[in-house]
C-alpha cells in the first residue's frame, strides 16, 4: 500500500515539475495519435459518406467489414504491419519499422474503421427528407451530399472523437512496429507497459494519470457534442 | 425572362408494379393558382414530384417551355421551380440558415442573402424566430418556414404538396393567407395539392380533380 502511495506522490511530482521526459512522451503520443486521426478521418469519412449515401453492389459487405474491423485486435494489426515493414517484408525498403511513421500507420489502420463505420451510421440516420429538401431547393448532387453530411455532423464528430480515444489508448500495435525506443518511439501506453515491467511505477503512474485525464477530456467533448446534436422540441 | 409553362403528357408511374399514375396529361400555361384535388393515395404527390423534376415518369413526358422554346431539364431549369413537401425537411440549424440555404447554394452574396431571407421570414410572420433552431419550431411554424425557404429563391413555379396537412387550425389559416398573398403578388405560378374542397375553392383559380392516378377532365 505504501509503495502505491509513494508511487502516486512521485507521479504527481513528475507532473507538477513538468518532467522533460514525461513531456516528450506526452507530446510524441499526441503527435502520433493526432496525425493518425487526420489520416483516418481523411480516408474514413469519404468511405462512410459513400456507403451512407449511395447504393451499390458490395455496399453491405463493405459495411460489415468496417463493423468487424472496429474490433480489430491491435496486436494483429501490429503483426501484419511488422511483416510488411520489416527488412525482409515487401515494404522493407522504406525503412519505416521502429519509427513514428510506422506507429502513425498502425494507429490510422485501427482508427479508420471507427471513423468510417460510425460516420456511415450517422449518415444513414439522417432523414431522407433532408436529401429531398435540398434537391427541391435546387441543390446539385454534390451539394445534396454536403447537406446530408452536414446534418450528420454531430455523429461524425463523435466518430472522430471515438477514433481518437482508440488511437490514444492503443498499445499492442505501436509496441510491435514502434519498438518503444526511448526519445524516438516511446509513447505513453508503451512507456506504461515498459516501466511497469521494470517496477518504475512513478513514471507509469504519472503517464496513466495523464492518459486518464486526456481520455476524460475526450469523453467530455464527446458528451458535449452528442448533447448539442440532440435538439429538444419546445 | 419569359414565364415558364409546364406541359405534362401521358404520364405513367408505378411503384413495385402498382400503378400510381395512369395517363396524366395537363398544361399549366396560365398564371395563377392551380389546385389538384383528390383523395389520399390518388397520385397527387407523385404527380407533383414528377412535375418538379424530382422523379422520372415510367412513360410520358414532362416539358417546360419558355415562350415556345422547349427547355432542357438541367439544373438551371430545376432552380426555376421548387416543391414544398408535406413534411418539410428541416436542417438542424437556425430558421434563418434554413431559409438561406437555397440562396447560399446559388452562391449569392451575404448581404443579399440577409435581405432576402429577412423579407421571406417577414412574409410568413417568422422574423422573431429567425435565430431559433428550426427543429424546435411547431409544425405550423415549420411549414411556414418551409414556405419562406421555397419563396426566397423566387421560383417561377412553386408546387405545394398538401401544405396544411399536418398543421393546426390557426396555422392552416395563416398558411392559406400566405398562399392568397402569394397569389395576389402574381410572382409565381402556384400548383397546390389538397384533399380539402373548401380550401381548394378558397385558394384555386383552377381546380383539377384527380382519381385513381388520373386527372379527370374538367
Amino acid at each position: 500500500m505504501e509503495s502505491i502511495i509513494e508511487g502516486f506522490r512521485k507521479a504527481f511530482s513528475l507532473i507538477f515539475t513538468l518532467d522533460p521526459e514525461l513531456l516528450s512522451i506526452i507530446f510524441l503520443s499526441l503527435e502520433v495519435s493526432v496525425i493518425a486521426l487526420i489520416v483516418a478521418t481523411a480516408a474514413g469519412l469519404p468511405v462512410g459518406s459513400l456507403t451512407g449515401l449511395k447504393r451499390f453492389p458490395g455496399r453491405g459487405l463493405i459495411v460489415s467489414l468496417l463493423n468487424t474491423f472496429m474490433g480489430l485486435p491491435p496486436v494483429v494489426v501490429g503483426l501484419f504491419l511488422y511483416l510488411l515493414l520489416s527488412r525482409s517484408g515487401p515494404l522493407g525498403f522504406m525503412a519505416l519499422l521502429y519509427s513514428p511513421t510506422a506507429m502513425i500507420i498502425a494507429q490510422s489502420i485501427l482508427a479508420f474503421p471507427i471513423v468510417a463505420a460510425l460516420s456511415h451510421s450517422a449518415i444513414i440516420k439522417v432523414e431522407p427528407v433532408i436529401k429531398q429538401a435540398s434537391r427541391t431547393l435546387g441543390a446539385k448532387p454534390f451539394q445534396v451530399t454536403v447537406a446530408v453530411v452536414k446534418e450528420a455532423r454531430y455523429g461524425i464528430m463523435s466518430a472522430v472523437i471515438a477514433a481518437l480515444g482508440r488511437a490514444m489508448a492503443e498499445v499492442g500495435a505501436v509496441l510491435i512496429v514502434g519498438g518503444n525506443i526511448a526519445g524516438f518511439t516511446r509513447v505513453m501506453t508503451t512507456t506504461i507497459a515498459l516501466e511497469t515491467d521494470k517496477g518504475n511505477f512513478e513514471l507509469a503512474l504519472a503517464l496513466g494519470i495523464i492518459l486518464l485525464m486526456i481520455s476524460f477530456v475526450i469523453n467530455m467533448v464527446l458528451y458535449v457534442i452528442q448533447k448539442k446534436g440532440v435538439v429538444q422540441a419546445e | 425572362m419569359m414565364s415558364l409553362k409546364l406541359i405534362t403528357s401521358h404520364i405513367y408511374k408505378s411503384y413495385d408494379g402498382k400503378p400510381v399514375l395512369r395517363d396524366c396529361s395537363f398544361s399549366f400555361e396560365k398564371s395563377g393558382t392551380y389546385v389538384l384535388m383528390g383523395p389520399n393515395g390518388c397520385g397527387k404527390s407523385t404527380f407533383l414530384r414528377i412535375c418538379a423534376l424530382l422523379e422520372e415518369p415510367d412513360r410520358g413526358e414532362v416539358n417546360y417551355f419558355s415562350g415556345n422554346a422547349l427547355l432542357k431539364k438541367n439544373i438551371e431549369l430545376k432552380r426555376r421551380v421548387t416543391l414544398l413537401l408535406p413534411r418539410v425537411g428541416v436542417f438542424n440549424t437556425s430558421s434563418f440558415k434554413n431559409v438561406a440555404y437555397g440562396l447560399r447554394i446559388r452562391g449569392m452574396r451575404v448581404k443579399e442573402v440577409r435581405d432576402k431571407v429577412g423579407s421571406a421570414l417577414e412574409f410568413v410572420g417568422l422574423m422573431h424566430k429567425k435565430n431559433q433552431n428550426a427543429l424546435t419550431l411547431s409544425s405550423g411554424e415549420t411549414q411556414r418556414m418551409g414556405i419562406a425557404r421555397a419563396l426566397v429563391i423566387e421560383p417561377e413555379i412553386i408546387f405545394l404538396d398538401e401544405p396544411t396537412a399536418f398543421v393546426d387550425e390557426e396555422n392552416k389559416e395563416i398558411i392559406e393567407d400566405i398562399i392568397l398573398r402569394l397569389k395576389k403578388s402574381g410572382t409565381s405560378l402556384v400548383i397546390i395539392t389538397t384533399h380539402d374542397r373548401i380550401q381548394a375553392e378558397k385558394l384555386g383559380d383552377w381546380l383539377l380533380l384527380m382519381k385513381d392516378g388520373r386527372i379527370l377532365p374538367s
